[in-house]
This record gives structure tokens, C-alpha cells and sequence, in this order.
């Protein structure tokens, strides 16, 4: 009977706070609304210097809806984001590279420009696409690399003691394996959950994390939100 | 494999010395309304492992106007409380981070506020107010770990940290892990160091014994360029050599104060993790956990093992079943 009771009550609970995030659901609707139809004044003029580069996190099923990340990329552009990295766990996007680039006017990939990230505003969108390969995976390959540079200069006589590991020397190693792409601002997740599942982890050491929902139900006034918010935020880095 | 364990009520509060101001009608209400909810969120899906990042304790003092060491004591108390939680929803793993290695470019007086704060409740784990020896964590079967480049910390406070370690060590009900001096590009850097040398040491010995050809060829003068197939070190070399490996992935990271990020906290190891922010301290990891089952799209792998007694309010008895989770994530519709 007590087992019986507790269940009930965790349903109860449960209920309560379904009912609590459908209103936060329908607040955030309208608002989305509101933002579109350019009623909220504050949203009007956004400043997006501040958000040198960008990264998008999508579910992999959903990945699939090339058109919806399109049109996603096509807002973003026209917000004045030009610097994106898009990732997806399975590697999804990148498979779908072409189309996307072929359904963009602007747009280059990160391997062909010399800096991703630009003092001034450029006028082409440069996309970086990432998968999990490029997180952990990355991360052992450069282990690897920086391992036998070691051996190497210890071989040639070099006068290092043991095995040297730094930061500096990581970032290196990171481009030489492929891993080029700069540290993104901000970090938007299109998925069930806030979860970066899998974003290399070196580059997301200050990224503020914002779930955006399902890519299903994406929104431009909950992008121009999302976006705004960012301008707004106050970071100590530690101090 | 957990075995079935009875629990009686008075052993749930972890640490109950006044933290918990219970004193008038309403106070008892909410303590009891809380119990209630706490009871029914362990019939639920609970994670193995919740980490904290805690944050927001300058701009708590500066709100409430109070000199800025109160907004780290108040900090230390709403943890202390959210531990209780945890150990009587039977959440394994807990992690905090205390002390970030960015922390040390305070001003030196806020840097010495904390680390005397932190060695005060350290040894009080230890010894109690009448200096008997006492061991709180102990009595509640909790293991305490410290993590991070210890050597940046002041002697004393190293110590402590070093004592309460030993004397926790055979304890297994709870695993306590609090980053100190800690970063993740700090325990990346640090995992990738011990791997590097590790491999090495492996390649002098099977030079010594003269077999291992594949390592033996890095050695040679005619060192070939690195490519892909040179795979000495791999994925579980890196994670086994992270100061994080004592524990699995967390499923839920918590940030207190409301901010966004992860500021270099558990970046590896929070690959499938739910990041949730909210300024309520209390309310988090109850809104969390009673939204396990909205999310429909995660599916935990889960195995039984085993049923657990559990006493409940006004003495009735009944048994819940007792799920391990892995630290997989799967997707589905």
C-alpha cells in the first residue's frame, strides 16, 4: 500500500512539473511570436560583434532534415551570424555537406578561409562541420602525435626530460590532426536535452550552453532570444 | 552489484547538526513536505552520479549585502543540504566543484577566505566540536576525494585533505569527489601526460627485452612521420589516467546562480550529461528528477539489481527495485 501511495504521489509530481514546462513551453511561444512580429523593442536591434563564432549541436536523427538546417543557417545569416560550426554526433551533417553548401549562396567551408574568426564582419558564412570523430577521438590521435615528436627530439639528442605535455603544444598537435576550428561563444543544442553529446570538449571550456528544443520546432524569435540573451551575459573567468 | 540494504529513517540525514532550521510550525511543514517529496522521487528513476558546479556565492553576498566570506558559508550550507538529498534519493556518485584552477587569479585575501574555509570544513569531517575523533563520513559510509593538482594548495590544507581521504578510503555508499585546484584541460593535459609516459616506459622495457617491433620502429633514426595507424595510445588509456576516472559520467551537472556554461568543469566526461542551471539550489535536482520521464527521447540503460527495504513515513515498510544505470545515452522516437 505505501509502495502504491508513493507511485501515486511521483505521478502526481510528475504532472505537476509536465504542467509547469508546458507553460514555460507556451510562454516561450508567445514570445517567439512577439519577437517575429518585432512587437518586443529590445530584440529589435541586436548587436552580434560579440559572437565571433558560433556552434549549433543537433540531434543526429534529426541532422537528417537538410532543409530545416538550411533555413536554421539562412536566419543566422541574416541575423548578421557568419561564423557556424555545425556538429552532430554521428556525423550526419557531414555527410550532407554538399547539399547544404550547394543550397547556401554564401558559404565556405572553414577549410578554404585563412582565419575563421575575423576582426571584421565577413561577407560569406564560413561552416565548420564537426563530428564526435572530432572530439575525443581528435584528442587521442594528437596524444599520439605529440608522443612521438617527443621520442623523436629525445632520439636526436634533443635536451627534453621525459615526456613534455602542455597546452600550447595540444592546440598544435590539434591542427596538425585536423581539428583547426576556434573556441565557439556560444553553443546552441536543437535536441531532447541540453547536452553538448560530444562537442570537442577542449573548445567549449567558456561556451555558454543554451537548449533550443527539437529541431522540429525551431524559431526565430527563440534564436533572436537566444542570441540576445548572450550579449547580455558577464563573464569572471575565475577572478 | 548493490546488494539489498535495509535503511531506517534516522540514518538518512547525512549531516544534521542545525543546518536545517526547523524550528516553527510553517518550518516543519515545508521540512515535511520535502521528506514527502524526496520518498516519492526514489520510487523514481534516479541517476548514479550528480555533479555541482557551485557558483554564485560572491553575487549572493553582494544581494544580500553581507560581507563576501558569508556568501561562501551560505554556499556550504545549501551543498551540505542538496548532499542530504542525494544520499537519501541513493544517489551514488556525487561531485562538487569547489575550487577551479582559474580561482587563483583572485585577490589573494578572497583565495585565503576560501581555502581557510574549506580546511575548517575539511577537519570538522574529521574531528567534532568536543575534538573527539568522530569520523561523520564515516558513520554514513561516505567516501571523500580530492581531485585536481593538490601540490597548488597550502600545506595544511593538503594535509587535511590527505587525512580525511585515508580515513574515508574503505567506505563505499557514497563517493564524495570535490575539485579543487581542478580544471578539465588540467585533467586532460594531466591524463595525456601520464599516457605519454606510461608508453614509454612500456617501449624501454620491450627494448630491454628486445621484442615489440611495432613500438621499436618509433625509436629508430629513420623515425617515420606520424600517421593514423601509429595507435599507441588509445581512448581508454586517456580516460584511465583522468582524475575523474574513480567515478562514472554524470547524468545530471548542476550550476548553481544561473549561468550557462560548464567553465572548464567535467568537459570530457559530460558527453550525454543533462546540464541544468537554476538559481533555486533546492529546486534543481527535484525539477530535474521529476522530469526524468519527460524525457522521452533518452532511454537510460537500466539493470536491476536487486530490491531494497526501505522504511518510510509513520513506520510502514516497502521495497523499491534498484536500477544501475549506464552512462550510455540512447536516442529514440
Amino acid at each position: 500500500m505505501g509502495n502504491v501511495g508513493l507511485q501515486l504521489l511521483w505521478y502526481f509530481l510528475h504532472i505537476l512539473l509536465s504542467i509547469w514546462y508546458s507553460i514555460l513551453s507556451i510562454r516561450c511561444f508567445v514570445e517567439s511570436c512577439f519577437i517575429t512580429c518585432g512587437v518586443l523593442e529590445k530584440y529589435k536591434s541586436l548587436n552580434t560583434a560579440k559572437l565571433r563564432y558560433l556552434a549549433i549541436v543537433i540531434e543526429s536523427e534529426d541532422a537528417h532534415q537538410t532543409k530545416k538546417v538550411v533555413k536554421l543557417l539562412q536566419w543566422l545569416d541574416s541575423i548578421g551570424v557568419k561564423n557556424i560550426c555545425l556538429y552532430d554526433m554521428n556525423g550526419v551533417l557531414k555527410k550532407s555537406k554538399e547539399s547544404i553548401f550547394g543550397k547556401l549562396r554564401n558559404a565556405k567551408p572553414i577549410e578554404e578561409v585563412n582565419e575563421a574568426v575575423t576582426p571584421h564582419v565577413p561577407d560569406h558564412m564560413t561552416l565548420e562541420f564537426v563530428s564526435f570523430a572530432d572530439g575525443k577521438e581528435a584528442m587521442v590521435k594528437a596524444a599520439n602525435f605529440i608522443f612521438v615528436e617527443n621520442l623523436k627530439r629525445q632520439n636526436f639528442g634533443g635536451e627534453i626530460d621525459g615526456q613534455v605535455m602542455s597546452e600550447p603544444l595540444l592546440n598544435e598537435a590539434l591542427k596538425v590532426v585536423g581539428c583547426k576550428g576556434p573556441e565557439p561563444d556560444l553553443l546552441l543544442v536543437y535536441g531532447p536535452v541540453r547536452s553538448h553529446l560530444g562537442f570537442p570538449a577542449w573548445r567549449i571550456r567558456y561556451t555558454e550552453i543554451v537548449h533550443m528544443g527539437s529541431l522540429n520546432f525551431m524559431r526565430y524569435g527563440s534564436l533572436i532570444k537566444a542570441i540576445y540573451n548572450f550579449t547580455k551575459v558577464r563573464q569572471n573567468y575565475g577572478t | 552489484m548493490a546488494n539489498p540494504q535495509h535503511f531506517k529513517t534516522s540514518d538518512r540525514t547525512l549531516i544534521n547538526d542545525g543546518y536545517e532550521q526547523t524550528n516553527g510550525v510553517f518550518q516543519k511543514l515545508i521540512y515535511l513536505i520535502k521528506k514527502c517529496v524526496l520518498y516519492a522521487l526514489s520510487i523514481g528513476p534516479i541517476p548514479i552520479h550528480v555533479a555541482f558546479i557551485m557558483d554564485g556565492n560572491r553575487r549572493y553576498a553582494e544581494k544580500k549585502n553581507v560581507v563576501e566570506g558569508s556568501g561562501y558559508k551560505a554556499g556550504f550550507f545549501s551543498l551540505i543540504s542538496m548532499l542530504n538529498f542525494c544520499y537519501e534519493l541513493g544517489v551514488k556518485y556525487v561531485t562538487i566543484y569547489a575550487f577551479s584552477i582559474d580561482d587563483f587569479k583572485r585577490c589573494p585575501e578572497e583565495t585565503r577566505l576560501l581555502m581557510d574555509l574549506l580546511n575548517e570544513k575539511i577537519e570538522s569531517w574529521i574531528v567534532d566540536e568536543n575534538n573527539e575523533s568522530i569520523n561523520v563520513a564515516n558513520r554514513f559510509g561516505m567516501r571523500v576525494r580530492f581531485v585536481g593538482d593538490l601540490k597548488l594548495l597550502d600545506e595544511p590544507l593538503r594535509l587535511a585533505a590527505k587525512r580525511v581521504m585515508e580515513a574515508t578510503y574503505n567506505n563505499s555508499r557514497v563517493v564524495l569527489t570535490i575539485c579543487v585546484a581542478y580544471s578539465s584541460t588540467l585533467d586532460i593535459l594531466h591524463s595525456l601526460k601520464e599516457c605519454c609516459e606510461e608508453k614509454e616506459d612500456e617501449i624501454k622495457v620491450l627494448e630491454e627485452c628486445g621484442s615489440g617491433y611495432g613500438l621499436i620502429e618509433i625509436r629508430r633514426d629513420n623515425l617515420k612521420e606520424y600517421d593514423d595507424s601509429m595507435s599507441l595510445i588509445n581512448l581508454e588509456d586517456v580516460e584511465r589516467n583522468m582524475y575523474m576516472a574513480i567515478a562514472p559520467c554524470p547524468d545530471i551537472l548542476i550550476r548553481t546562480s544561473g549561468e550557462n556554461r560548464l567553465s572548464n568543469f567535467l568537459l570530457w566526461q559530460s558527453t550525454f550529461c543533462q546540464f541544468e542551471n537554476w538559481k533555486l539550489f533546492d529546486a534543481s535536482l527535484f525539477a530535474v528528477l521529476g522530469n526524468c520521464p519527460l524525457i522521452t527521447e533518452i532511454r537510460m540503460e537500466r539493470t536491476s539489481v536487486g530490491k531494497q527495504k526501505v522504511e518510510g513515513l509513520f513506520g510502514c515498510e516497502f521495497s523499491r527495485e534498484v536500477f544501475l544505470f549506464g552512462s550510455q545515452f540512447v536516442f529514440e522516437r
